[in-house]
């Protein structure tokens, strides 16, 4: 075949691609055997070639397309894939040429091509009623919140009414998980976190004292203060961010596993069966981590006070029991039992009401946890108003 | 062409104490599709996990292209990744995406293809795997199972890669569906010579597009070869697959006679 005055369109040398398997796409413009001007494509026509001038080369491509008198050559291309198929055929501006040479599988390509169907997403509306639909959407959307929040702690009153008419039914199992899981797992966090902040607060609040030459009450400034409010918060706070999320995480992954559908083909109450156990386990293990978190901020504090101040440990010890009295005591479990039931049926509520998809799943648990810490400080200062008169000297 | 596309050396899995595959050889070569069968838990998915490098051998190697996927570094091995798709058993769809989002993010992830271009690459795989243009927006959680596998599927090509594997493709699907998937495989080998290897239950599917299967079985590679040989071979395991009810139809459809002896 002799090729008359035949033009190397596009300089580049015949290279190969970094794994060493690709030829380049090339363009040889020449004059056919038959005197018809003609475009040969040889190379790689396919993704992992073109993708960086797929452009440039498609404008090329374009303004070449424009003589219609030109013969398309591209059975010489070694291959073409989809990617290839779409540029030629864009650059033809959707169209067929009029002289064009393609084997039998580089037209069905170009077949499938020609068919591809316009993407058209889903459309929205004005801004406007948008904004409206989205403000009745989220104001509706938290009404049945707290709507299902009610239903579920109702149901859950059920439940609990129907183990004590049959206590055979009771879980033990499953609340002695979970109190292993919410309580002994938790005693080494909780204890870090309540020794250091007893030896903050001892070290802050002992230097004041020692202004005033009352070195002495650091027993009733901490004794108070951590009893009262800082261990029942403590305790609840950390439990919330660890046990509460968990909760949130696995409820929410059973239902995008469909476990939760399973249990209710099973006619297994999802309240009885999984939320129940652990509102109880939670109420239980709180206020024995409220009482090991006090007694750990406690210790931090007598260290922090025998270094700072010089005040024995018996002394503390001694002082203590004058300091606060008892109902400070009762009063720090009492939350822990509140608090670990309330932060247990936010958690659960969050993760029943989770849908199958992961982001769901990360809204859902960041929401158990914000709103159960909302919901214990909430009720904390409810505490703190109604309890004013009570276990305070006067 | 000489060198195989996928060569697996020797190869030993170990989970902890127990041994999933022992000193398992074979080839694949350009342009082949082939079937790994085997019982439930006879490490059929692990095995092509191995050869996607998401499993570490405990002996043997993996070679992918010519490279062995446990000497090579990350630039060369992400460039390998870029030359292979993978349909997962369950789609692994990114649920948080949707049906478009999810084809299109491989093509995204290159940075260099402009927006216009990915849209009609994308709607045209949608198109090849019959996903229709009014279901590009939505969630996969929307979708039906069989829906799932075929977006997961227009994933898997998204990149145009020489290499597919696919992990149990016509599981879940109805009988039209799974033929006209592997419909399209067969198109798609000849039109791109792409190599598939295919994990699969389906003995149709088997028969309609396999050229060799290998068959797993006692953490072993008892059989590998054209459907024909290997429906003869006397393990247990394959005389059970293909002598029972379903089987002996596919025997049948194959018209082969016992070798003589």
């Amino acid at each position: 075949m002799t090729l008359p005055e035949s033009t190397l369109a596009q300089p580049e040398p015949m290279g190969l691609d970094q794994a060493g398997e690709r030829v380049v796409p090339q363009l040889l413009q020449q004059i056919g055997t038959d005197g018809v001007p003609e475009l040969v494509l040889s190379g790689d026509w396919v993704l992992a070639t073109l993708q960086a001038q797929f452009s440039t080369l498609e404008a090329r491509l374009r303004s070449l397309a424009a003589d219609p008198g030109l013969r398309w050559e591209v059975t010489q291309a070694r291959t073409v894939d989809h990617a290839g198929a779409l540029l030629l055929w864009r650059a033809w501006g959707g169209q067929r040429p009029a002289l064009l040479n393609v084997a039998a599988d580089q037209a069905a390509l170009l077949a499938h091509v020609a068919e591809v169907p316009d993407y058209r997403p889903s459309l929205r509306g004005s801004s406007l009623q948008t904004g409206v639909a989205t403000l009745g959407g989220g104001i509706v959307s938290a009404l049945r919140e707290v709507r299902d929040g009610t239903a579920m702690i109702g149901q859950l009153v059920f439940d609990l009414g129907h183990l004590v008419v049959h206590p055979s039914r009771i879980p033990w199992r499953e609340i002695s998980a979970n109190i292993y899981r919410t309580g002994a797992k938790a005693l080494g966090i909780t204890a870090l976190v309540g020794f250091l902040i007893g030896v903050v607060l001892s070290y802050l609040s002992g230097r004041q004292l020692k202004l005033y030459g009352a070195d002495i009450f650091i027993v009733n400034i901490l004794g108070m203060s951590i009893i009262r409010e800082l261990g029942p918060m403590l305790a609840a706070i950390l439990i919330a961010g660890r046990s509460g999320s968990s909760m949130t995480a696995q409820l929410g992954v059973m239902r995008v596993t469909q476990e939760l559908d399973a249990l209710s083909v099973m006619g297994i109450s999802h309240t009885r069966r999984l939320v129940l156990p652990k509102v109880i386990a939670l109420s239980l293990s709180l206020p024995l981590i409220v009482l090991w978190t006090s007694a750990m901020a406690l210790v931090g504090g007598i260290v922090a006070s025998e270094i700072q101040l010089g005040i024995g440990y018996a002394l503390f010890v001694e002082r203590l029991p004058q300091a606060v009295p008892i109902a400070n005591l009762w009063l720090g479990l009492a939350k822990g039992a509140v608090f670990g039931s309330l932060i247990a049926v936010i958690a659960c509520h969050c993760g029943l009401r989770v849908a199958p998809n992961t982001e769901s799943l990360g809204a859902g648990t960041t929401t158990s946890v914000v709103a159960s810490i909302t919901a214990v400080i909430i009720v904390d200062a409810i505490f703190a108003i109604a309890f004013s008169n009570v276990g305070v000297w006067f | 062409m000489g060198v195989p596309v996928i060569r697996v050396e020797g190869l030993s899995t170990r989970f902890g104490h127990v041994m999933v595959h022992r000193n398992i050889s074979f080839d694949v070569d350009r342009g082949e599709i082939l079937g790994i069968v085997g019982g439930s838990g006879s490490g059929k998915t692990t095995l092509l996990r191995q050869m996607l490098g998401l499993e570490t051998p405990a002996e043997g190697r993996v070679t992918i292209l010519g490279r062995c996927l446990a000497e090579i570094g990350a630039e060369e091995r992400h460039a390998l990744r870029m030359r292979s798709g993978v349909l997962f058993q369950q789609g692994a769809l990114f649920s948080a995406l949707s049906v478009y989002e999810n084809v299109a993010l491989p093509l995204r992830e290159l940075r260099v293809v402009p927006e216009d271009v990915i849209r009609d690459l994308v709607m045209l795989k949608l198109a090849l795997v019959g996903i229709a243009p009014e279901d590009a927006s939505k969630l996969p959680a929307e979708l039906s199972g069989g829906m799932t596998k075929r977006v997961g599927l227009a994933r898997a090509l998204g990149l145009e890669p020489d290499l597919l594997f696919l992990d149990e493709p016509t599981a879940g699907l109805d009988p039209d569906r799974s033929e006209a998937i592997m419909k399209l495989i067969l198109a798609l080998r000849q039109e791109l010579s792409l190599t598939v290897v295919m994990v699969t239950h389906d003995l149709d599917s088997l028969l309609e597009v396999s050229d060799r299967v290998a068959v797993l079985a006692d953490q072993q590679l008892v059989a590998i070869g054209p459907l024909a040989e290997v429906v003869w071979n006397d393990h247990p395991f394959i005389r059970s697959l293909f002598h029972g009810e379903r089987g002996l139809r596919i025997v049948q459809a194959l018209r082969v006679r016992p070798p003589v002896v």
